[in-house]
């Protein structure tokens, strides 16, 4: 596509240029909004849904079914234990899924037995899962952990790796930022949250980095460099740079993504590879948004107040402001 | 022309990368050959060798319990007693006749017991269970008969435990003085013994502490009747393995355990010793039992009075330690609380790796397909580039399947396609930086060695911040999030590998052929595409000096000066006329 590396050169020698950093207060306000959205909706819609793995329960897959008939399930179900309250959902083209409460191991056993002859499959094929509630609640604690431990190891790495914790600081922003965001899709649609769905979401936490660090590698090069740009006007510049960069790099890594999305959704039913990707697929987008539109101009933010920048910039500004009325004085002459 | 040196270190790293596929494949190989024509590869370095990964329970089907351990006496778990737990579970496992159980601890307290198939209740009950180690002195004991009375005489594991007609007296019919009193035999425990079958033994997991006993060793070798429990294993203080000591003091080059009771333990000790010294044989023995089985039963050759015994016998350094361990962590005081129990039967498994598989190739051919549309011919990079990390990851895996016993799971499976695109992207990250490159001027072989220098930087930062985040998922998290977070550390590794030894070496030397640096229309690094301030046929100029370097950048700047003065000028609107052509 010619035009769209056209694109990238234009953006590459400032012909084109999107004033991102200029305009932070929008993205701030965008993000804002998007955060609290993300924040108080799940709670009004009364929380998040969480996967037997957290809840406690049993869970009971039947595989290559004759008839997609759900209600045989839940009558089935009802039969051997009444007071359950079975929930029954299609699982790929040719599978049943049925959650219930926590039942015993007599009656786990019986209920294998009874789906098996209800749907006419071999015992084989109708698979328990009895997960206790605690279960979920230590994939959580040590996931939250792991989460907190590596914030703080990303953050010392970041902290020297671009020798300021400015950078680090607004990587850490946007990081959580998209970490809110997509907890709050979830939240939103009412998606399962599952301990896959928690491995996609501990994902985002190197992903979104990864691209923030891709381009603050750009920024950081620019405004380290003599220029006559104001350190605002560089980083914009370097945004602008990366910007081909990014968009390629996150579709790269969004195809397969949507690739196991697709399969996971469609083929297989609800399961790991679904909610593994979905989160993904979220995180991705969200996490390329955030390193354009907050990481970076979080960063000339948080350094333009500083003295030294300060009084370069304003020489810049002047010098500047003293180039446009020559060329506009000679333009006169014309 | 001599080759320069760019193309001398392309071929050197695109040798270091030749050799280092060539010595994971041949160890591969040899491994599968070794194994695969050696009869017994227990303990072998190629043990259970192959070229076909080990998948996870959720892609071959199986049943997978998460046990948390528990302190009974509200302690916390030390690793060393997790450790120990295993090879309790183990044990317990393998009793039963399930071949093929994987046993590994996870976090702090858990254990994750991997079964093929379905296990029935009574194996879960086994398992649950908490270790307990008793003392019981013997009452009779002789070579095992392995079979069942009515049966084929084959005596499976799946034969039924023999049970003694309800006709017989159960009870003594004298009131047994000590714990060796042979009065303790009823008629009943007589029958049992006389027809036990240690191939099928009963369930004596949790065999009440004030009865007798009847039981076998561990290896299913000798029968036992055992009188009741006479010292608790939670009486010993330690065990350690040793070479023996005759009373000068001199060792005797016999290996020996060395037993230390507690308070309690010795003086429970001191009173059986002193009854069994005196009599006949096999009563003089003492068994010591693990979860109902004889783990040893050696021959009192003294009162003990100290709280301090040594086990001689016919020990290797190894089965003394084996024994000293197994004194010491027998009687732990943990209990096992199922936590989970997820059953994946074998057609879920092989839907869910098919599917996975699928994806892997539905992505795979959209990120050729996005790079071809991007990048041109230079998608041939990636898609080689691609191919070459797919090849190292599996041979890695492989190799790692049969020497760490690293199982393939759908997460690990999702966390492979999901690297897919991260290891694109660095290339992407690099292509682009070549692309800067040239857009400055550079002709294309020096767009490649200063690229490069630059990518690499972003490209080792970016992965550091991938690999700290799969380490420390891998180093915290559980189950199904290490299999993830190993897949993505090993993909992140392999992409630096890659990026390295294979992508930079083959840029260097595509760089010099005349479709790529010539700047063909298809080659993805056209120059006038990417609107390159400096056009010259660049196959016949030297590479940009470091002189003219600084004018082109310096042009870029102005000419951007005056862009950015435009584009204030009219406030937002960056219609300014094209530019570049400088020179």
């Amino acid at each position: 596509m010619a035009s769209f590396s056209q694109f990238g050169s234009d953006l590459y020698t400032g012909k084109r240029s999107y004033d991102i950093i200029g305009r932070r207060k929008t993205w701030y306000l965008i993000a804002l909004a998007m955060i609290l959205i993300s924040l108080v909706t799940p709670w009004l819609r009364g929380g998040y849904q969480l996967g037997i793995e957290f809840t406690g329960g049993s869970e009971f897959t039947i595989s290559d079914v004759k008839t997609l008939d759900q209600n045989i399930a839940t009558e089935t179900v009802e039969d051997v234990v009444p007071e359950s309250i079975p929930r029954v959902s299609q699982l790929g083209t040719h599978g049943i899924r049925v959650q219930t409460g926590q039942l015993t191991d007599r009656q786990t056993t019986e209920v294998q037995d009874a789906l098996a002859k209800a749907y006419d499959v071999p015992e084989s094929q109708v698979a328990a899962t009895f997960i206790g509630a605690t279960w979920g609640a230590d994939v959580l604690a040590q996931a939250i952990r792991g989460l907190v431990i590596f914030l703080a190891l990303a953050a010392v790495f970041m902290t020297l790796y671009f020798r300021t914790w400015k950078m680090s600081l607004s990587a850490m922003a946007a990081l959580l930022h998209d970490l809110l965001i997509t907890a709050g899709v979830y939240g939103i649609v009412g998606l399962e949250v599952t301990p896959a769905a928690v491995i996609g979401f501990l994902t985002i936490l190197g992903y979104s980095l990864y691209d923030t660090v891709v381009v603050f590698d750009k920024v950081r090069e620019n405004t380290a460099q003599e220029s006559i740009r104001t350190f605002k006007q560089s980083v914009n510049l370097a945004v602008n740079q990366t910007l081909v960069r990014s968009i390629n790099t996150s579709v790269v890594a969004l195809l397969p993504v949507a690739a196991i999305l697709f399969i996971g959704s469609y083929v297989l039913g609800a399961g790991t590879l679904r909610d593994i990707s979905l989160a993904l697929f979220i995180g991705i987008i969200v996490g390329t948004y955030s390193t354009i539109f907050i990481a970076s101009p979080m960063y000339a933010q948080l350094r333009e107040n500083e003295p030294k920048i300060k009084e370069s910039d304003a020489k810049k500004t002047a010098a500047a402001e003293k180039r446009r009325r020559e060329v506009d004085a000679a333009e006169a002459n014309v | 022309m001599a080759r320069s040196t760019p193309v001398k270190k392309a071929l050197r790293s695109l040798t270091w990368l030749v050799i280092l596929m060539a010595i994971l494949a041949g160890v591969n190989t040899a491994a599968s050959i070794l194994a695969g024509s050696s009869k017994d590869d227990t303990d072998k370095w190629y043990q259970g060798a192959s070229w076909v990964p080990e998948l996870a329970l959720d892609l071959q089907g199986g049943t997978q319990l998460t046990l948390a351990a528990q302190n009974t006496e509200g302690d916390s778990v030390t690793s060393q007693q997790l450790q120990q737990a295993v090879n309790i579970i183990r044990q317990r496992i393998d009793a039963t006749g399930v071949s093929e159980s994987e046993i590994n601890t996870q976090g702090a307290n858990n254990i994750v017991v991997s079964i093929p198939g379905r296990p029935d209740k009574a194996t879960i009950d086994r398992i649950e269970a908490a270790a307990k180690l008793t003392f019981r002195p013997v009452l009779f004991t002789e070579a095992a008969t392995n079979s069942a009375v009515g049966d084929d005489g084959k005596g499976t594991a799946s034969a039924t435990p023999y049970s003694p007609p309800a006709s017989l007296a159960a009870t003594p019919s004298a009131k047994p003085t000590n714990a060796s009193d042979l009065n303790w035999v009823t008629p009943k425990l007589q029958d049992l013994y006389t027809n036990y079958n240690c191939a099928a033994p009963d369930d004596v997991t949790t065999a009440p502490d004030d009865e007798p006993l009847v039981t076998c060793d561990q290896d299913g070798a000798g029968k036992y009747i055992l009188g009741p429990v006479e010292v608790s294993g939670a009486d010993i203080s330690n065990a350690t393995s040793g070479l023996a000591t005759d009373s000068q003091g001199t060792s005797t080059g016999q290996w020996a355990v060395n037993l230390t009771f507690n308070g309690e333990g010795s003086k429970d000790f001191r009173t059986v010793t002193n009854r069994l010294v005196s009599l006949q044989q096999p009563q003089n023995q003492f068994a010591i039992v693990l979860d109902g089985s004889v783990i040893t039963a050696p021959t009192t050759n003294s009162a003990i009075t100290n709280g301090k015994a040594q086990i001689t016998g016919s020990f290797t350094a190894e089965s003394s330690k084996t024994l000293a361990d197994q004194l010491k962590y027998g009687a732990l005081p943990i209990n096992f609380q199922v936590q989970s129990n997820e059953n994946i039967s074998a057609t879920l498994g092989t839907a869910q790796l098919i599917g996975g598989l699928v994806a892997g190739l539905i992505g795979l051919i959209l990120v050729i397909i996005y790079s071809v549309i991007q990048y041109r011919a230079l998608a041939f990079v990636t898609v080689l580039s691609l191919g070459i990390a797919a090849v190292l990851t599996y041979l890695v895996i492989a190799i790692m399947s049969w020497r760490v016993d690293y199982r393939l799971s759908l997460a690990g499976v999702a966390g492979l396609i999901v690297a897919i695109g991260i290891t694109a992207d660095s290339f992407i990250v690099y292509f682009e930086r070549i692309r800067d490159e040239l857009r400055d001027g550079r002709a294309l072989e020096s767009a490649v060695e200063s690229g490069w220098k630059r990518a690499l930087r972003t490209i080792l930062a970016s992965d550091a911040v991938n690999f700290l985040a799969a380490v420390t998922l891998y180093v915290l998290a559980v189950a199904d999030v290490k299999g993830f977070a190993f897949t993505l550390l090993l993909t992140t590794l392999i992409d630096i590998v890659v990026v390295a030894l294979f992508t930079h070496p083959m840029m260097q030397l595509i760089a010099r052929t005349r479709f790529f640096g010539d700047g063909h229309r298809f080659s993805g690094l056209d120059p006038a595409a990417l609107g390159a301030v400096y056009r010259g046929r660049a196959q016949f100029r030297a590479p940009v000096v470091d002189g003219k370097r600084q004018r082109s950048a310096g042009e870029a700047q102005r000419r951007q000066t005056i862009a950015e003065r435009k584009a204030q000028q009219a406030s937002g609107d960056n219609g300014s006329t094209p530019d570049g052509k400088d020179d």
